[in-house]
């Protein structure tokens, strides 16, 4: 405690910023490529730079983002917007609850922190092992600003040069997915009975199955939310969790 | 839609998406008590969810048309094999992220 009190502030950033920096990685991949397909699409939707770029500041969640493309191209319903994008980011319930007690004595950046807490900034914020000498709170907003820096500059770039891009990159938004896949994994070599995730995993599979890609992720949130609470005489105690 | 009817539905996007972000935060606020039911959540919660955003990612993958999903199966097993073996993140996604381009682009 001593050397830390002795470290200067600019040291303790530098060292946050460069233990987040490596786990952003694979986001910085996966955003600007997926921010470019969103800044494209918006540009030739007819849009100029500045919505892609606007929206990916201040939304930040990327599906939320490509379904508001289609609400600025239809008539004007402002309650129907608000509707559809809280059912679209329902899940984003699920990250603050996790949440609760890690962003708990990080300061100011807690509001920052909240705001920016999309699929990809929550997954890596939730499971990085953060050194003991880093400190807890700056490493998390440096991971979540650097994909908010990521998503923006892929969408504004898309938004400016739009259809002049040439993809060369088939299959690149895998990532994406190879990323959840390892943060899953990574969960489930730490956890002692694997109930939650395989809840998880069975019962979006199943919803996915029975209510279609766009219509999902509710009814998946509501059995897992279900199963955790009727489970919950085994799993209670952090019997779920390894100490 | 006029200029104003566009910020109007952006702000709505932007509301929508800090009220699933905020909610949990201002309803169950550092000074007072979390219920058990909550903080039992917070555990076990993540597990689940990790697994439903791995279904999420490949929500748009057709197993009835197209390559039928094989092609996300194998990278997908790929990750697995390799992260088991060395336990390097970026090893695993970037393995696991060129042998799909692979896939796709070449053999698919």
């Amino acid at each position: 405690m001593k050397d830390q009190k002795r470290e200067t502030k600019g040291g303790k950033l530098k060292r946050a910023f460069l233990c987040a920096f490596p786990f952003t990685i694979p986001i910085f991949a996966g955003f600007w490529f997926l921010g470019l397909t969103y800044g494209i699409y918006m540009n030739v939707s007819g849009f100029s730079f500045w919505y892609p770029m606007v929206m990916s500041m201040t939304v930040f969640a990327g599906s939320v983002e490509f379904v508001a493309v289609s609400m600025l191209l239809g008539s004007f319903n402002p309650i129907q917007a608000l509707v559809m994008t809280i059912m679209v980011n329902a899940r984003h319930l699920f990250y603050g609850i996790s949440m609760l007690d890690r962003f708990r004595g990080v300061g100011k950046k807690k509001l920052y922190l909240i705001f920016g807490m999309c699929d990809e900034t929550f997954s890596i914020n939730y499971t990085a092992k953060i050194p003991e000498d880093v400190d807890r709170g700056w490493f998390m907003f440096f991971v979540t600003l650097l994909n908010h820096i990521y998503w923006v500059f892929g969408a504004t770039l898309g938004g400016i040069f739009g259809s002049f891009i040439q993809f060369d990159t088939e299959g690149l938004e895998f990532v994406m997915t190879a990323m959840f896949v390892v943060i899953f994994l990574e969960q489930w070599l730490k956890e002692q009975n694997h109930i939650s995730s395989l809840a998880g995993l069975g019962l979006s599979l199943l919803c996915l199955a029975v209510f279609g890609s766009e219509n999902f992720i509710i009814p998946a949130m509501l059995l897992i939310l279900a199963a955790l609470t009727l489970l919950r005489p085994r799993l209670e105690d952090g019997k779920g969790e390894k100490l | 839609m006029t200029l104003t009817q566009q910020i109007i539905t952006i702000a709505m996007v932007v509301l929508g998406t800090l009220l699933t972000r905020f909610l949990p935060f201002l309803v169950f606020p550092p000074g007072k008590e979390t219920p058990g039911y909550i903080r039992y959540l917070g555990k076990v919660l993540p597990a689940a969810v990790f697994g439903m955003l791995v279904i999420y990612s490949l929500k748009d993958v057709n197993v009835l048309a197209g390559s039928h999903g094989i092609p996300e199966l194998l990278a997908v097993l790929l990750v697995i094999v390799l992260h088991k073996w060395k336990r390097q993140m970026l090893l695993s996604i970037a393995g696991g992220t060129v042998f799909y381009m692979l896939l796709v682009q070449l053999v698919f």
